[in-house]
Formats: structure tokens, sequence, C-alpha cells
């Protein structure tokens, strides 16, 4: 929801970044403010997860060029704990999976720690455990979940439901859930919609990067982007995700090089 | 591999000084004249002159074993020195009397000897390079019959059950090393538990090599007659030395009908550094003889240190129901090389066994998995079951698993199930993602891998194990 006089959380200007040479995002431009839920959408390869992992700092990017501020901060300057901790969540597109560490270790670690990061208690494992199951119930998560490895054989769904569960846990100041939604049945779609807008309030925000609709009918954006070749090229409110549904994504495209033309 | 993964791999070793402690060290080289000096230096009897001769002639008479996945440079054993021993009062009551430059030396280690040990109400021996130095809770033991003392003072005061196990599980002639170590070794544990009787506390033995040119040969022997039950540590450090130290130790185990015995080690000698220069060969025969009915014995390693190791502690399962078990983790990092293992050969009818082999391999080194699982003709309804998993961290270690495996009974079942999986960097940025940082996201994978043979160890010795892995695995990361 957009609020007035709202603090800025996040502030991407000009960020380039490439891979093994190549440059994969081109002077992205993109702010978000507390309250605020974004969805950003356009076609595969676009550069979409990748804005992602490099807001998040996974080392395979490499930036050359442009600033974030997150909270007033560079964030570029932090190391990826630090990002988490600093509460910055990415809920993966591919989660990956951790064969042998409990699910349960795995959630304490990663709760307790970022608990204590905020100057907050740490959590026994017996507290720990009644708190992550109310978690869990939220999302209508099996309790067999947590005696398992981190996603370890968790199916498609099962795996987006363990990010959302980490979401609830670690309580984010801004988090982007990198198509939380594919993979998803129909009935878990609304259960880990309604999870999220749980969770949203007025001092976080919520990125979502998706190629559907149907997920922006439960979570409603306040704003929507579409990224193209590693750039944001049209921004607008929630009825344009409802036009890209069914006009596509060329029109943007060719709307956005007519006005590069005409800039030029 | 990024830097920071690297870091953590990349542990200076901890145990690497030399203790000030002043030694007896023997000229170097080896032949007759050497082994009569060794055994006239302890005051041993005939026989253990003449177990010592026949086992240098058998020696003389083989080669050194080539066909471990491990290589090496030819070890001069002319350049050795076979015995080694701190100057010091002979005899100790009690810990108190210790050197106490020996006991500032376990300090050092983070040996829980002292205070810790004794609290968890552990009996220690400890081998300082070859000579048993200290004994603690002999008394209480005696207590219960239970005969916990130095290799030589059991050849003194126990000749009749020294002479009667010696060399019975691994006769003198059964390999290179053990022939060696049989013909010049110089001290180790000896244990006896008698019929019956339930050894009320673990028993340890912790080794230190402390002289650069000299080997290490103990021998220990641990005997748990009828109903009786022992659980056994382990424990070896050495200092940083740029030269190779060679430690060729024997161990046999015989357990008599109904008879439990437990042996775990921790094992950390000085690895060589990252250069692969300098470390422990540690070239080690372990074997227990499942003897009796219903008899069990289970060997629990934790490999960290040497430059090599070559090892591969075995249960032979003769009694009918007789019980093996083997569960290891081999870590290695830099230039390490380990080729570890068991051998299960069962014998006797409905004999079991159970192999968890989990190998670690970071930096440029080798980690083999090398084992054999025998079923005679005589081992109807023998069962193994064997599982063996790898995990490479990097791009340029190496893990191999070779599985002999050997059926003559069609009546057996043999399982074997293999794994190998490598830490990723996406694992390690899911962890970062989550606010961990490398340290503990790499302990935390390391630990979960190993659960199933650290969940095997004696609580004390189980954290030690953890930290350890930690330590060798951990660093100054960022
Ligand atoms: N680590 C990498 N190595 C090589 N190429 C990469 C890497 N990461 C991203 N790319 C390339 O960058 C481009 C953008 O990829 P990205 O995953 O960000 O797209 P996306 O918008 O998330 O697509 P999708 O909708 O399919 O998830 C693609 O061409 C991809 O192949
Ligand atoms: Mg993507």
């Amino acid at each position: 929801m957009i609020y007035p006089n709202s603090k800025t959380i996040l502030e991407v200007r000009n960020l380039c970044a490439s891979v093994s040479g190549t440059p994969i995002l081109k002077n992205m431009n993109f702010t978000v403010k507390s309250g605020e839920v974004h969805a950003i959408m356009g076609p595969n390869g676009s550069g979409k997860s990748t804005f992602s992992k490099v807001l998040a700092g996974h080392s395979d990017y490499e930036i050359t060029g442009g600033t974030v501020l997150f909270e007033g901060k560079d964030l570029l300057e932090l190391a990826p704990e630090e990002r988490a901790r600093a509460g910055l969540f990415l809920a993966f597109q591919y989660p990956i999976e951790i064969p042998g560490v409990g699910n349960s270790q795995f959630l304490r670690l990663t709760y307790n720690t970022v608990q204590s990061h905020r100057g907050n208690e740490e959590l026994d494992p017996l507290e720990f455990d009644d708190f992550v199951r109310d978690k869990m119930k939220l999302l209508e998560m099996r309790e067999d979940f947590l005696d398992r490895s981190v996603n370890a054989g968790f199916s498609g769904g099962e795996k987006k439901r363990n990010e959302i569960l980490q979401m609830a846990l670690l309580e984010p100041r801004l988090a982007i859930l990198d198509e939380t939604d594919s993979g998803l049945d129909i009935d878990a779609l609304r259960i880990v919609s309604k999870g999220v807008n749980h969770l949203a309030n007025k001092d976080n925000a919520i990125v979502l990067v998706t190629h559907y609709q149907r997920l922006l009918d439960y979570i409603v954006p306040d704003f929507v982007h579409v990224m193209e070749a590693g750039r944001i090229i049209k921004s607008g409110g929630k009825e344009l995700a409802v036009e890209l549904e069914t006009r596509g994504y060329d029109w943007v495209s060719d709307e956005y090089k007519a006005a590069s033309r005409v800039a030029a | 591999m990024s830097a920071a993964l690297q870091n953590i791999i990349n542990q200076p070793y901890k145990h690497g000084f030399v203790s000030d402690i002043e030694s007896d060290v023997a000229a170097k080289g080896l032949d007759e004249s050497t082994i009569r000096m060794i055994s006239a230096k302890r005051n041993e009897p005939e026989w253990l002159l003449d177990f010592r001769l026949q086992s240098y002639a058998a020696w003389l008479k083989m080669t050194e074993p080539t066909w471990q996945n491990a290589h090496h440079p030819k070890i001069d054993f002319q350049a050795i020195s076979y015995y080694s021993a701190p100057k010091q009062k002979p005899k100790l009551k009690s810990m108190d009397e210790v050197d106490p430059e020996l006991l500032r030396t376990f300090e050092k280690l983070g040996v829980p000897l002292h205070e810790r040990m004794a609290m968890a109400g552990v009996a220690v021996d400890v081998i300082f390079d070859s000579v048993s130095v200290a004994t603690t809770y002999k008394e209480k033991l005696a207590e219960v019959g239970v005969i916990f003392c130095s290799f030589s003072e059991a050849v003194k005061d126990h000749p009749e059950l020294v002479k009667k196990y010696l060399g019975t599980v691994i006769p003198t002639s059964d390999n290179y090393y053990a022939a060696l170590n049989s013909a010049v070794f110089t001290d180790g544990s000896f244990c006896f538990i008698p019929k019956g009787v339930k050894c009320p506390m673990d028993l340890s033995t912790y080794f230190r090599i402390n002289t650069e040119e000299s080997g290490q040969f103990e021998r220990t022997l641990i005997v748990a007659e009828e109903g009786a039950s022992v659980s056994y540590l382990e424990g070896c450090t050495a200092p940083a030395f740029s030269s190779n130290q060679l430690h060729a130790a024997v161990v046999e185990l015989v357990a008599l009908d109904n008879a439990d015995i437990k042996y775990s080690t921790v094992q950390n000698w000085y690895a060589g550094d990252e250069n692969g220069v300098g470390g422990v060969y540690n070239f080690v025969t372990k074997r227990g003889l499942a003897q009796g009915v219903n008899s069990r014995i289970s060997w629990t390693q934790v490999e960290t240190g040497s430059a090599i190791t070559w090892k591969y502690p075995s249960v032979v399962l003769l009694g009918d129901n007789a019980v093996g078990e083997f569960y290891s983790v081999a870590l290695t990092n830099h230039y390490q090389q380990a080729d570890t293992g068991t051998k299960m050969i069962h014998i006797g009818k409905n004999t079991r066994s159970t192999i968890v082999s989990k190998g670690i391999s970071a930096g440029k080194s080798n980690n083999s998995y090398r084992g054999l699982v025998k079923i005679a003709p005589s081992a109807s309804g023998a069962r193994n079951y064997s599982q063996c998993d790898s995990m490479l961290i990097g791009q340029e270690s190496g893990a191999h698993t070779f599985p002999y495996i050997n059926v003559r009974n069609n009546t057996a079942k043999v399982e074997h199930e293999a794994s190998t999986s490598k830490i990723g960097e996406d694992q390690m940025f899911y962890f970062a993602q989550r606010g961990i940082d490398a340290e503990a996201a790499v302990s935390m994978i390391i630990n979960g891998f190993c659960k199933d043979v650290f969940q095997q160890l004696p609580l004390e010795f189980a954290v030690e194990a953890t930290n350890l892995l930690s330590f060798k695995l951990e660093g100054s990361v960022g």
C-alpha cells in the first residue's frame, strides 16, 4: 500500500552488472518505499533474477556502475550475509537443496543469527520449535518439514513454501520473491499469498517477480514494472499487469524503442 | 571457489609446537642390534625379544606396499630413530607428578587431560613419543579387575596375558608396517577387561610424536573376556616439522563370547603445510577379532591429520552372530592423502557388519575409501550394509571409492550405497542470504554430512571431533 511520507527502503540508480564480461543489467533504476508492493515482470532472460541476486550480493556478478542505497546505506559495500542481517530477503526462484542439514537446525540458525544482529534475544531449540510451528500453521505446512534436510527432496511447491516460511521467520524490511508463484498449485498459491499479505505492513516492502497476473490477484501490487534487456522499460499501476496479460510484451518494447529514438 | 571458502578450509595447524622436554633419543638406523637395544632398555623377557627378532626377519623379506592410492617419496628406514623417550622419572603415581612442561603441552593441545578428563571420569594413558608417561585411574579400575596400563608395564606385570594374545589378531608377518612395528614397537597401551565386567569408565590413550627424526611405533592390545565391555578412546597430535615422521602403530582387539569393544579414534597428526611439506605418514594396522559368539567390535574414527593416512580398521567376525562396525570420517585438505576403509571378514553364522564412511576432500587433497567385505562359505545368513559418501570442497580435490566384495555363501546379503556431493557456491550463497556466514555454513554442512558417524562417538569425543572439523575448515573469513 502507498503511504504518504513513507521512508525510502531501496534506491537503485543506474545499476550496471555483468557476468564474465557480458553486461546483463544496464542502467537499472528502481525505488521502493516502505509499505509498497512492487511487481517486476518481463520476458525470460530479461534480467529479473540477476537483479534480485545482485541486490543480495551473489559473487557471480560484477557491478560495473551505479549505486544502491538500502535504508540510506550503501548496500554494495556489504557482504551478502550483512545484507540479509540488515533486512534484505530473497526468496529464490530455484531454492537449492542442502542434503544432511536438518531444516529445523537451519531455520533456527538463520533466525538466531539475524535476531542477534538486531540485538534481540535468541531462542533455544524448544522455544524455537513452538515459534516455528506457529509460523508453519500460517502457511499450512506439514509438520514433518522440520525433520527433513533443507529443501532436499522437497517438491517444487514445498520449496517455495519453505522460502516464505523463512521470510515469516526473518521479518525482512525488503522481501524480493523471485517467481514464488511458479510451481505452486492453485490452493498453495492462495495459501502462500495469504501468508505474504499477512506479513506485509507499513514498515516493510515487497518486490514480486512474476510472469502471471494470477499472483497479482492475490497480492495486489502498487506498482508494476516491465524489465527488458537489463533495465526497466515501463512502469505503471496494477492495471499494467492486466494489460500485459492480454497484449504481451511486444508493444511495451516497441513503445520504449520509439521513445528512445526520439530522445536520441 | 570463492576466496571466503578457500580461507575457511586453510586453517593453520594449532598443535604445531615442539614441547621442550628432554628426550633420550637413540641413534638413527635399524638392524638387529637396534632391536636388542630397545628390548634391553625396556628390560624385556626373552620371549618378547624373540617375537621382535622374528618380526624383523619377516620384515627384511618383505617389500614396501605400493598399491594404496597415496604417493610419497621412498622412506629411508635407516634415517629414522627407533627410540625416543622423555627423560624423566620412570614411574608416576598420579598426574601431579607429570613433568609440568608435559602438562603445559597438553594444555596447548587443548587436551582436557588434567581436569576435564578427570571430571568426565575418563582414565587416560599418555604416550609421548614412544613411551607411556602417565596412566590415570589405575587403582580404581583395578578394584573391578580391569587392567589398564602401558604396554611395558603389562609385559612386566602380566606377561602371561600379553604372551597369550600378542600377535594373535595381527600376525607379525601380516604386512610390511605391522612387521616393522612388531620388531621395534616401544610402548603403547594394554587393556584387559575380565569376564562379566562392564568397564566403569571410558579408557583413553593420548599419543604424541615430539621428536623430529623419531618414528612412533606403539602397540595397543585390548582384550575383553566373556560378557565384558569397554569403550576406548584414542587421540593423537604431533608438532609441525618440515620432514616427515613415520607412525606405524598396531592395534589388536580381542572380544570373546558376548563381549563388546568400542574403539574410537580422533586422529590429528600434523598434516604438513599448505604446500605439502612435512607431516606424518600414518601407516597403521588395526584389527579386531570378534572371536566369541554374539561378540561385537565397533571402530569409529575421525581422521583429520597426517600427510598420508593409510589404515583399515577391520573386524574378523569369527563367532556366530558376531557384529562388526566401522564408522569413519576422513577429512583431507591441501596435499593430504588418505586411503582408508575397513575389512569385514565374515566367518561365523549370522554375522553382521555395518560400514559408514564419510570422506571430505578439500584443497588439492586426495581421499579414498577402500573396503573389503568378505563372506566365507561358512558364514550362512551373514549380512553387510555399506554406505560410502564423499564430499568435495573446491575444484581440485579428489574422492575415490574402492569397494571389494567377495561373497562365498549364497544366503548372505550384501548392500552397498555410495554418493558424491559438493559444497557448491550456490549453497554457500543460500546460507549467506539467510544471514549465516561462510564459517558457520561450512561447519553446518560438514556436521550434517558426518552426523551418522559423530553420533557413534562418546559425547566428550563427539564435541572434540565437531570442533576439530570446524577448526580445520573454518578460518578468517572476509
Ligand atoms: N551466472 C550466470 N552466468 C551466465 N549467464 C547468466 C548468469 N546469470 C544470468 N545470466 C544470463 O543473464 C540473462 C538474464 O538472466 P536472468 O536469470 O536474470 O533472467 P530472468 O529475467 O530472471 O529470466 P526468467 O524469467 O526466465 O527467470 C540471461 O541471458 C542469462 O542467461
Ligand atoms: Mg528468473
